[in-house]
């Protein structure tokens, strides 16, 4: 597989280490009053789906950003690679 | 029904009256309209399932549903050893359980299945590993199965070319557990098959379950390729396709399916006595009776439903099996394959109940499900029967990620790309 870094250009996936769904990065509200079932889903279940999947890619043997990955789980192509910085601030996260 | 026994005799007779007399080893009946149990997938561990079921636990009225052919899944893919060299006390009395199983499988389901106790032999290449092989090597110990720390000169004894003296990664040792070994993993499939099938159990091939139908909290059955069937306990065992069936019953699970590759090379005489393992990387190898090298490594680690893997991940085992045994760089590659397994958070398995009422589950066996295969199917018919846990599964509960009580064997934590 051959991941397009948004800042790097065509990079091969082996340089990535796969760091799971990209909806980890809507890290739960640890002060909310359902926050332990929220951690236990956050940090155990999964939707894993078969087909389209954004996911989190460490750039770990290159410059070490974390992408977000859109890739299709039936046949390993991707349609979208963004900056992860870039998504978790469009949330509204470390404002 | 197919009542036909195999035996020594039955070739030989057959052999001289021109193999007229065998007969297909299971039906292809037609799904009837409800069963009293339906077990989805038709692997080596929903064939098993039915298998038990109706010789052990005295069920009728069984159906195996499996989208495609019985054993085109994992049980027909895998590296095929089996062992029960697990450290911790969740995992150990059912891996022992299931060693014993096979043991006795072949006279059990009058099937030639191969299975071969050619043992198995982790080496060890530093310290550290060493106290860890010991360690574990109590544990399976103080569970009854067997293990016995070898001496480099022990292991240079059975595998003369192993590198002793001078390697990158010098070879310290081993743990040896002798009754390991390998299965031929397609015999497994059309063993149960065959003995599910002689005592009344329903295979139906090319039928995928598509949903359930859940009523007020109970499952009432499901709805195939081929129509509604009802039943009365519906258990899942697809293995690498569990979340997907899963979230047909809205239920969203500890797990993410990933590809693992599995490797064959040409075939070769006689090299490799039992199954090896090299510590410093991730690397096993054992030599099939047809004279080819069969290995593996890691996963590719990332999500995959395709049940094909990359090449970064062929060149990272290869170079795992030349650091140890670079004599096999002269063997050419002749195929490759990957299946979908079903990674759990941590590392180990689910034999459990949903909170659905009729729908039960097996699944999370990582790449580690084939050497369970018997002791899955036992319990997993254990729990269908009597709707409790069999004593060696008492610990593969789903609510074990939300009381911490996890089961990983290698300390890995939620990634279960590492397991
Ligand atoms: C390359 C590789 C190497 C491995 N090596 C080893 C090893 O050395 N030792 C070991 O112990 N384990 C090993 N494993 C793991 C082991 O093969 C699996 O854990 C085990 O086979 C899984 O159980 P199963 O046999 O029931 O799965 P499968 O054979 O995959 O059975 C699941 C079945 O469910 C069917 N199914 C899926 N969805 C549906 C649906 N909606 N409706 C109907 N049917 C459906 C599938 O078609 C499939 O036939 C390996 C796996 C792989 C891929």
């Amino acid at each position: 597989m051959i991941i397009d870094h948004p800042l790097l250009g065509p990079r091969d996936a082996a340089e990535f280490t796969y760091m799971g769904d990209a909806k980890l990065i809507d890290r739960p509200d640890w002060q909310s009053d359902t926050a332990a079932q929220d951690f236990y889903e956050y940090g155990y279940l999964r939707d894993n789906p078969a087909g389209w999947h954004e996911e989190l890619w460490f750039h770990e043997a290159g410059d070490r950003s974390w992408l977000v990955v859109t890739r299709n789980t039936v046949t390993h192509e991707i349609s979208k690679v963004e900056l992860a910085r870039d998504v978790a601030r469009a949330k509204g996260r470390s404002k | 029904m197919s009542k036909m026994r195999y035996s020594g005799f039955k070739v030989i007779k057959e052999a001289l009256t021109g193999h007229k007399g065998w007969t297909p080893a299971w039906r292809d009946p037609e799904p009837q309209a409800d069963y009293d149990i339906i077990i989805i997938g038709g692997g080596g561990h929903g064939l098993a399932t039915a298998y038990y079921l109706a010789k052990e636990f005295g069920q009728k009225r069984i159906a195996v549903l499996e989208k495609g052919w019985i054993g085109g899944g994992n049980v027909g893919r895998n590296t095929t050893i089996i062992r029960s060299n697990y450290l911790l006390d969740g995992n150990e009395p059912f891996y022992e359980f299931s060693l014993k199983l096979w043991e006795g499988l072949e006279q059990d389901f009058n099937y030639n299945a191969m299975i071969s106790q050619r043992g198995i032999l982790n080496l060890i290449h530093s310290d550290a590993q060493r106290d860890a092989f010991i360690r574990r090597g109590n544990a399976m110990l103080l569970n009854g199965a067997d293990a016995e720390m070898l001496t480099t000169d022990q292991i240079k004894a059975r595998y003369p070319f192993l590198n002793t003296d001078d390697a990158r990664f010098p070879i310290k040792g081993g743990l040896a557990q002798h009754r390991g070994g390998t299965v031929r993993h397609d015999a497994v499939a059309w063993g149960y098959a065959r003995g599910a099938d002689s005592r009344g159990v329903d295979i139906i091939q090319n039928c995928e379950v598509t949903g359930f139908r859940i009523e007020n909290g109970t499952c009432l059955g499901v709805e195939t390729s081929r129509g509604f069937i009802g039943a009365k306990k519906i258990g899942c065992a697809v293995a690498g396709s569990s979340s997907r069936l899963m979230s047909k019953a809205d239920m969203r699970l500890p797990m993410e399916s990933h590809v693992l590759q599995a490797f064959v090379s040409e075939g070769l005489k006689p090299v490799l006595p039992g199954v090896v393992t090299f510590g410093a990387g991730h690397f096993y190898v054992s030599q099939s009776d047809k004279g080819g090298l069969v290995f593996g490594g890691d996963l590719d680690g990332y999500n995959s439903y395709a049940q094909r893997g990359n090449l970064p991940t062929v060149e990272d085992v290869c170079e795992g099996g030349m650091a140890i045994f670079p004599a096999f760089g002269r063997a050419r590659l002749l195929r490759m394959w990957g299946g979908i397994m079903d990674m759990s958070m941590d590392g180990s398995p689910i034999i459990d109940r949903t909170h659905i009422d009729g729908l039960y589950f097996n699944g999370g066996w990582c790449y580690g499900g084939f050497k369970a295969t018997p002791a899955s199917g036992f319990c997993f018919a254990h729990l269908l029967a009597k709707d409790a846990p069999h004593p060696t599964a008492t610990a593969y509960r789903f609510n074990r990620f939300e009381k911490g009580l996890m089961i990983d064997e290698k300390g890995m934590g939620n990634q279960p790309n590492l397991h």
